[in-house]
This record gives structure tokens, C-alpha cells and sequence, in this order.
């Protein structure tokens, strides 16, 4: 079983999945970062492959990734760093990234080596649902990666219901309609959370945009499944001069006063 | 005068897919989805409509002075040793093509209910007018603008702000026309139900190409028409107009694809030379690929990042070209050629002093090649004139030297 679903089989709620950016801060801090929220008690870690036009990214995930960039990070580099991960940890772990480093990897080379290194799963959210139903869907099956879609306050009920249905191991909740890192307040989004959470999808749910300590943390997770942190994450590691202490800190912060 | 939305469909125009060729789609993220698939379900329709149509030309008539005149340079012509033709976009209100495109998406975004109008520009020839219909329609306009742009292009940035438009700089990547283009797109996800986004050039998603083509195709159907009356034939030997995303060449072949005969000639900014690293000759140094959630040529490392491209004209600087000229580009039915730096600084000189023409450095580019193309005398050549030089004073006076 993809480890993803069997994630959510043995925790259906308060998943903490975490992103950052890969490479970042500096090239060779991908797998101590994985290994370390692993320990802290992330449940799940979403690895972004840094793009210099990160269109659905804010400031600081942008800044991320020309950071990494500059660092000397690439996807096969990402691959190599990868190698051997899954000796050492067992969370999901998931890429994302946008469709043109792919296309220039190789579609079907890249999902392959992501099967060889154990990533579970992709976000490749300018990837559109019909060009991935029509041309990507059955290489996905065959190398047992899930491919997780977006969607959006503004994100029609026949369009969440189709998303759904080609959706595999959850679907990406978008907290507000916004780039990573806006810091909008969860309030306003109540309903459309309650509206998610009526529809009874197939797939779990996770929110994500804007969570970025306990508070909207716990918020997400009485809407959802549990919730995604990415800016946040990558602000708190900046300088982090030890980057395991950080995150277990960080994590920690997170994951206060959960009632369970 | 038509806007010619009904008729023309041609193997090089857009397919109901939103592809030409192998080219176009809409690589958006979700977040843009509501939007780009309103438009993609209304702008034919909205466009259509007579009543838009004629709002559409009247405003092109009173208020941009179109027909806009087709001149035969004398001068020009003589010392090329053919008949060569100017389509003078640089009368136009505001100095360029760009603002038949702007006219038909407000009164696009009116009927689409929207109150914010969001803009990317690099020359700043877009960004004005897209503040001066935002002006005219009383809507709030906010253009991203590069700040290296703004720098090169400061008269442009004062007549934004006097037209009442806020000018916000992009400060990321290159911080020219691409990085505007993502801030403007990311602006457009933070403003999902209010905003329309109107894009300067025939890029971006699915319907944008194929809309601002049609809203350009002006420009041929009225070389068309002027042909006629002064040769007696609708069909030039040539066009030639210079490509940045494409909008004015779109627009000055839109009504020529088919006619095989004639030759559509689009010219890229070689910047430095094309094999100089200071170049943005997107045909010779691109690959396909995803810019601007779009599928076309674009210059990019070997791993797919977005490389920086350089010209000394701030609209041509894009490492992108629009799906339709990726298409015209590898089917062969347009010639692609550069013009560097140099050669277009020289050509908007020649102009001056041949004809009393300052041409924007954009169009300067089309100008320099007009000596590369072996003319006979008997060539009826055309030459988009996308714009005027006022705004590039500071830098044809700077290599005066
Ligand atoms: C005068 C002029 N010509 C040409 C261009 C290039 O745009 P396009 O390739 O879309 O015609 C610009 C862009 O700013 C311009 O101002």
C-alpha cells in the first residue's frame, strides 16, 4: 500500500505534513531536514523542487528556491540526495514543483526514478486534470505514485467531486484564494471548510496556505484531516545554525496542546 | 471595418483545445482556474456580440484614430530598392499597437462585471494602455512593471501614474517583463473574483493568445483594405514586425496565414548577438516548455529553469514567445530572424533621418532587417510600425555617441 494511505488508515486526523524546499538552506540540508521532522514527529514531508518562476508561490518560498537554485539544486541532484533515504525514514514523503523542470527530466524518467527512491507522491499544481487524465495518469499507476490536486474556495462543487475522483491520497485543501505564505485569517474561511467537510470526498483532506503555528494549525485540523505548513517552516530554518534542534522545536511549537 | 471574429478560423489560428500545433494549452495552477476558464467560456461570445463590436470599433475610430494610416516611405524604399510600406501603429493614442488590445479587453472585462484591472508591461507601452482605458471606464488599474524597466523607461512610468494607474515594481528574478508577467499572475490568485487580468501580448493561458490576436488582427485587416486601394492587391510580398511575445505580429499575420504566398518574416531581439549570452532570440535559443502556464518555445537551462534573457528594448525582452509563433515558427510558415542591439539602434536612426520617423526600438528591430531579406524592386514589403521612439530618447541618445 502507497504509504500515504496507510498514513491516513493509522492517523485520520491531525496529520502534520510539512514542506520545504529542497536544497534549502543549503544543498546538502534535504535529508537531515526529512530525517529531522521525522524524529520531531511530522507525519508527512512535502519536498519542493525548486523553479525560478514559482507562480503559485509568496516571497518567501520564492526566495527559497532561488536560494536553492543558487545552491546547485536540480532534480537528478534531488534524486541522488534521496538515494538511500528510505533506509532511514519511513513518513511519506511527497514532491512538488511545476511542470517544466519535469517536462525537461522526462516525464516518465522522473516518475520512475521517484518510484526507485521512494517518493509516495507528487503536487504538480500547473498540471492541468484533463492533460494528466489524458496523457499521465496510467504512468503515475504503474510506478504507484499518488497525484494530489488543489482546490480552492472559488473551486466549484462539481469540479471539487471531479478533482476527487482523480484525485489519490488526499486532496489539497487551499485555505484562501492566495500564493503560498498570505496570512489571511482562517475565520472567514469557515464555510467553505464546512462545505468541504459536508461533501463526504473519498479522499482525506488536508489545508494548506496560511498555517503557520498551533493556532491555525488546530483550526485546520478541526475542518480537515490535518493541515500543510510550508512558509512558515522555511522562514523558521532561514539561519537556523542547528537545523535538527530547529525543527524539532518548530514541530513541537506546532504540535502544543493538541486534545486527542 | 470587421474585427474579423466570426470568419477566420486557419490551420494557424488556435483549435478548440486552445493549442496551435503543439503549442498553447493553460498550465494553470487551480487557484487561476475559475477565472481563465470564465474567459475561455465567454470571450468568444462576449466578442461576438454586435453590440461589442461596435462599441470596439467606434472606440478604435474616435478614440485610438484608427484606421491607422498605411505609408509608403519614399525614401525608405529607395534606399532599399523595393516598395516598402509602414503601418503606422506609432500614431495610435498612447504611441503603439498595444492598446487595440487594451480597448477590447476593458470593454471585455466590463461586461464580465470586473472592478480591478491588473497589468504586467515591460516598455511600458502595454502598461500605459491598459491606464488609459482604466481611465477612460473609471476602473482601478495596478501595473507590474520590472524594476529595471522602470528605470530604462521612466516616461512611461510618469504617464502611468498621471493616468491614475499605482506602477508596483517587480523586484524578483531579472526584474524585467517575465518577472512583471508572474507578479501580475499572482496577483490575479490573490484577486480571483474581482480583478481581470489584461495581458499585453498574444502569451499566457488559453484564451489569452487567441484573444489578443483577435483583438490585433486589426492590423492586417486593415493593411488588407489599404493595400488594395494603393497597389490594387490585398497581398504584400512581405510583413515584417518584430516579436517580443508577438502581439503586433499576431495581429500584422493574423489575415495572411493562409495566403501562403506572402512571407511573414518575424524578428527576435539578438541582444548582444544570439550566441552571446545577451540575447532574446527565444526561435533559436529556446526549447519547448511551460512559461507563463503556457506551452511554447522558451530559453531555459538544460534543467528547465527560465534562463534571463537581454535587449536593449525593454518589450522584447522576454525569454518566451507566444504558442502561435512557436507554431508559425516550427511549421516554417514564418521566417525567424534577429536583429541585435546594434543593428536596431542603427535602423532607428536611419528612419529618423530618412523619414522624419523616430520608431519605438521594438519596431526599430523589424527595420533592420529589411536590409537581410534580398528585396526586388517589385516587392510590395510591409512593416509593422509597432510603435514610436519617444520613450526610448534616453537610450538612442546615450549610443548617439
Ligand atoms: C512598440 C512596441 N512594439 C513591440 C512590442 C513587443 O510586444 P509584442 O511582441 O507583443 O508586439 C512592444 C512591447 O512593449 C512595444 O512597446
Amino acid at each position: 500500500m502507497n504509504r500515504i494511505d496507510q498514513l491516513f488508515q493509522n492517523k485520520p486526523k491531525d496529520i502534520l505534513n510539512v514542506y520545504c524546499t529542497a536544497g534549502y538552506p543549503s544543498l546538502n540540508d534535504t535529508v537531515t531536514i526529512v530525517e529531522a521532522l521525522e524524529q520531531s514527529g511530522a507525519d508527512m514531508v512535502e519536498l519542493g523542487m525548486p523553479f525560478s518562476d514559482p507562480l503559485a508561490d509568496g516571497p518567501v518560498i520564492q526566495e527559497s528556491s532561488t536560494r536553492a537554485i543558487k545552491n546547485g539544486m536540480r532534480i537528478s541532484v534531488l534524486f541522488e540526495q534521496l538515494k538511500g533515504l528510505r533506509d532511514k525514514v519511513s513518513l511519506p514523503i511527497i514532491l512538488m514543483g511545476y511542470m517544466n523542470p519535469v517536462m525537461q527530466f522526462g516525464v516518465e524518467n522522473f516518475l520512475r526514478k521517484c518510484a526507485e527512491t521512494g517518493v509516495d507522491g507528487l503536487i504538480l499544481p500547473d498540471l492541468p486534470m484533463d492533460e494528466y487524465e489524458s496523457e499521465y495518469k496510467g504512468l503515475f499507476e504503474k510506478y504507484g505514485l499518488h497525484n494530489i490536486f488543489l482546490v480552492t474556495p472559488e473551486t466549484s462543487e462539481a469540479r471539487i467531486r471531479k478533482i476527487d475522483g482523480v484525485s489519490n491520497g488526499f486532496v489539497y485543501a487551499v485555505s484562501s484564494s492566495s500564493t503560498t505564505g498570505k496570512n489571511k485569517e482562517m475565520g472567514d474561511q469557515e464555510v467553505y471548510f464546512q462545505r468541504l467537510k459536508a461533501m463526504n470526498l473519498r479522499n482525506p483532506i488536508l489545508i494548506g496556505f496560511g498555517i503557520r503555528d498551533n493556532k491555525t494549525f488546530r483550526e485546520a485540523c478541526r475542518h480537515s484531516n490535518g493541515a500543510i505548513i510550508g512558509s512558515a517552516f522555511v522562514k523558521a530554518i532561514e539561519n537556523s545554525a542547528n537545523l535538527q534542534a530547529t525543527v524539532k522545536e518548530f514541530v513541537a511549537g506546532i504540535k502544543t496542546n493538541m486534545n486527542r | 471595418m470587421d474585427i474579423a471574429v466570426n470568419t477566420s478560423q486557419s490551420k494557424y489560428h488556435v483549435n478548440k483545445k486552445g493549442y496551435y500545433g503543439d503549442f498553447g494549452g493553460a498550465y494553470i495552477p487551480e487557484m487561476l482556474y475559475p477565472n481563465v476558464e470564465e474567459l475561455k467560456e465567454q470571450y468568444m461570445q462576449i466578442i461576438s456580440d454586435p453590440a461589442f463590436q461596435q462599441e470596439f470599433e467606434q472606440l478604435l475610430k474616435d478614440y485610438v484614430g484608427r484606421p491607422s494610416p498605411l505609408y509608403f516611405a519614399k525614401r525608405l524604399s529607395e534606399k532599399y530598392k523595393a516598395k516598402i510600406y509602414l503601418k503606422r501603429e506609432d500614431l495610435n493614442h498612447t504611441g503603439a499597437h498595444k492598446v487595440n488590445n487594451t480597448i477590447g479587453q476593458i470593454l471585455l472585462a466590463k461586461r464580465l462585471g470586473k472592478k480591478r484591472i491588473i497589468a504586467e508591461t515591460g516598455a511600458g507601452q502595454h502598461g500605459v494602455a491598459t491606464a488609459t482605458v482604466c481611465a477612460l471606464m473609471g476602473l482601478e488599474c495596478v501595473v507590474y512593471m520590472g524594476s529595471v524597466d522602470i528605470q530604462r523607461q521612466a516616461p512611461n512610468v510618469a504617464r502611468m501614474r498621471m493616468l491614475g494607474a499605482t506602477v508596483v515594481p517587480a523586484t524578483s528574478g531579472s526584474k524585467t517583463l517575465k518577472d512583471a508577467t508572474n507578479e501580475a499572475i499572482r496577483d490575479w490568485i490573490n484577486n480571483p473574483v474581482d480583478t481581470h487580468y489584461i495581458i499585453g501580448s498574444v502569451v499566457g493561458p488559453h484564451p489569452y493568445p487567441d484573444m489578443v490576436a483577435r483583438f490585433q488582427s486589426v492590423i492586417s485587416e486593415e493593411i488588407r483594405q489599404q493595400l488594395v486601394e494603393k497597389t490594387g492587391k490585398p497581398d504584400p510580398d512581405y510583413v515584417i514586425a518584430c516579436v517580443g511575445g508577438g502581439s503586433n505580429a499576431a495581429g500584422a499575420f493574423f489575415h495572411f496565414t493562409d495566403a501562403e504566398k506572402v512571407k511573414l518574416v518575424a524578428v527576435e531581439a539578438a541582444g548582444q548577438g544570439v550566441n552571446s549570452g545577451f540575447s532574446a532570440a527565444t526561435s533559436q535559443l529556446g526549447r519547448p516548455g511551460i512559461i507563463h502556464a503556457s506551452k511554447t518555445l522558451l530559453m531555459q537551462t538544460d534543467d528547465g529553469q527560465i534562463v534571463e534573457p537581454h535587449s536593449i528594448s525593454a518589450g522584447l525582452d522576454y525569454p518566451g514567445v507566444g504558442p502561435m509563433h512557436a507554431n508559425l515558427y516550427t511549421t516554417g510558415r514564418a521566417l525567424f530572424l534577429n536583429a541585435t542591439d546594434d543593428e536596431s539602434l542603427a535602423a532607428g536612426y536611419e528612419l529618423s533621418l530618412l523619414e522624419g520617423i523616430i520608431p519605438a526600438l521594438e519596431s526599430a528591430h523589424a527595420l533592420a532587417k529589411l536590409k537581410d531579406l534580398s528585396l526586388k524592386p517589385e516587392d510590395v514589403v510591409v512593416v509593422c510600425l509597432s510603435g514610436r521612439g519617444d520613450k526610448d530618447l534616453e537610450t538612442y541618445i546615450k549610443h548617439l555617441k
